[in-house]
């Protein structure tokens, strides 16, 4: 589903990824982990195109993100075709970024009306089905001013839900959350883990989480993979000294 | 000196006339400068050429007077064949030149919708001219009216500068008034009075739109 080949990415002489390979298949959920700084957001804005990358390819859907074809050859992609592209990719932020100017309706009806084209009660049947699943119906014409932090990232997962994405990128979805609303989201992540077939890429510091919604987990460090291993294995018998280390650091033991 | 109330009543008429001659100017001159100001801001964020090009377009208005630019349009521009009457030049230099000033209120209001707001915008695909009329704009402009309420108010009171063209607002007919009388406290206290009238209940109204933008 999601292929690097090659991929490198640089902040003027800052190198924040470099010869980057990997694959997801479709279906799979990934997550990655590592320090502060290791990239692991910079992989998500990239494959979000809100990054361009500097050098190597990425595919989606077996479709050049980054690039387009053109006579036979890749050329960098213009803004028409990463919007193509972009339309099958859902992000869900560490800060929400719901449009504090809409209703939870407006936020969620917005992109499938203006991007996919579905009609007015098309989109806000989608809407109403949606809230149910994230369990908030009764807020459908509130202001997101008006949430929590965790009903707020509900309303944000169920809109980048509504657009039937092929791929989620989530990118420390519950770091912004109080402690007690963190569960919350998480039940909700792992329930749409189980009940649809969503390519799911996820960056996370909640490592019980990581640990049973990963199909495989990637331990990054200086914009490199230290560590591509199943769970199970990462986390009770990682190889590599730097996951040791890490994982002793975060899980405190 | 003595206060001659019917003088006054003489004079009013032609007083309120150029009242209403103010009010056009300003009204129209406002549109102009609201819509062409957000214009200029929406295209300060375009791509590097036209960025420059209204950039410097509107560094050089914000630097040189009003009054200047209002004598160009109204003696320069007839030498290339374009003649317009007088407050409509009045109207678009007014326009103009607050629309240099209303694209940095706006400017502004668009720097401090926060960056997520534009990426999220993006990651839904949303098309960019939706992204701007949809999501930045409605939150960008509300916290700048009353920014953009004060830049009325004062193209209101340099209206006046449009007598160096002959057109009539307040201030002209006031002076015409005083060169065939020559009696000037009255009409220029009732200039000065109309003035008043109508730019101070607007600041109290600007102000309270302030006092509501902080508390939302
Ligand atoms: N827009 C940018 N301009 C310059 N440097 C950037 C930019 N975005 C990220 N970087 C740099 O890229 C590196 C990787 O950042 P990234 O945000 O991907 O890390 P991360 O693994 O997500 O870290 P964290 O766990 O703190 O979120 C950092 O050194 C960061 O300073
Ligand atoms: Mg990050």
């Amino acid at each position: 589903m999601i292929v690097f080949e090659g991929v490198e990415k640089r902040f003027g002489d800052n190198v924040v990824l470099s010869d980057l390979d990997f694959t997801v298949a479709s279906g799979e959920h990934v997550t990655l982990i590592g320090p502060s700084g290791s990239g692991k957001t910079t992989i998500l804005r990239l494959l979000m195109c809100l990054e361009a990358v500097s050098d190597g390819v990425i595919r989606v859907g077996g479709r050049p993100l980054s690039h387009m074809e053109k006579g036979g050859r890749l050329v960098p992609a213009d803004e028409k075709h990463s919007r193509e592209v972009r339309k099958h990719i859902g992000m869900v932020f560490q800060q929400f970024n719901l449009f504090p100017n809409m209703t939870v309706r407006g936020n969620l009806v917005e992109a499938p009306t203006r991007v996919l084209g579905l009609s007015r009660d098309e989109a806000d049947a989608r809407a109403v089905e949606l809230l149910d699943l994230v369990g908030l119906a009764e807020k459908i014409d509130e202001h997101p001013s008006r949430l929590s932090g965790g009903q707020q990232q509900r309303v944000a997962i169920a809109r980048a839900l509504a657009m039937r994405p092929d791929v989620l990128l989530l990118d420390e979805v519950t770091s912004a959350l109080d402690p007690e609303l963190v569960a919350g989201v998480l039940k909700l992540l792992r329930e749409i883990g189980e009940t649809t077939d969503i390519t799911i890429l996820c960056v996370t510091h909640e490592m019980g989480f990581a640990r049973d919604f990963s199909h495989r987990v990637m331990m990054f460090d200086g914009g490199r993979i230290v560590e591509d291993a199943p769970p199970e294995e990462l986390f009770t018998a990682p190889r590599e000294p730097r996951t040791q280390e890490f994982l002793r650091a975060v899980l405190g033991r | 000196m003595t206060w001659d109330w019917n003088y006054v009543a003489d004079v009013l008429p032609a007083l309120l006339d150029g009242l209403r001659i103010t009010v056009i100017a300003t009204l129209l001159g406002s549109l102009v400068a609201l819509v062409l100001g957000l214009v200029f801001a929406v295209l300060m964020r375009g791509p590097a050429p036209v960025r420059v090009v209204v950039r410097a377009l509107v560094e050089f208005v914000r630097s040189t007077p009003l009054l200047v630019q209002v004598f160009f349009l109204f003696f320069v521009l007839p030498q290339f064949g374009v003649t317009l009457g007088a407050l409509v030049v009045g109207v678009i230099a007014l326009g103009l030149h607050y629309a240099a000033y209303n694209s940095e209120v706006y400017r502004a209001g668009i720097e401090a919708v926060p960056r997520g707001q534009w990426e999220a915008a993006t990651a839904l695909s949303l098309p960019r001219s939706r992204v701007w009329t949809g999501v930045v704009l409605p939150q960008a402009i509300p916290r700048v009216l009353p920014a953009l309420g004060n830049n009325v108010i004062s193209m209101f009171k340099e209206t006046p500068l449009l007598i160096g063209i002959g057109v009539l607002d307040i201030v002209g007919q006031a002076r015409e008034a005083g060169n065939t009388t020559f009696r000037y406290v009255e009409v220029y206290t009732i200039a000065g009075l109309l003035f008043l009238v109508l730019s101070y209940p607007a600041a109290l109204l600007v102000r309270r739109l302030e006092r509501r933008v902080v508390g939302t």
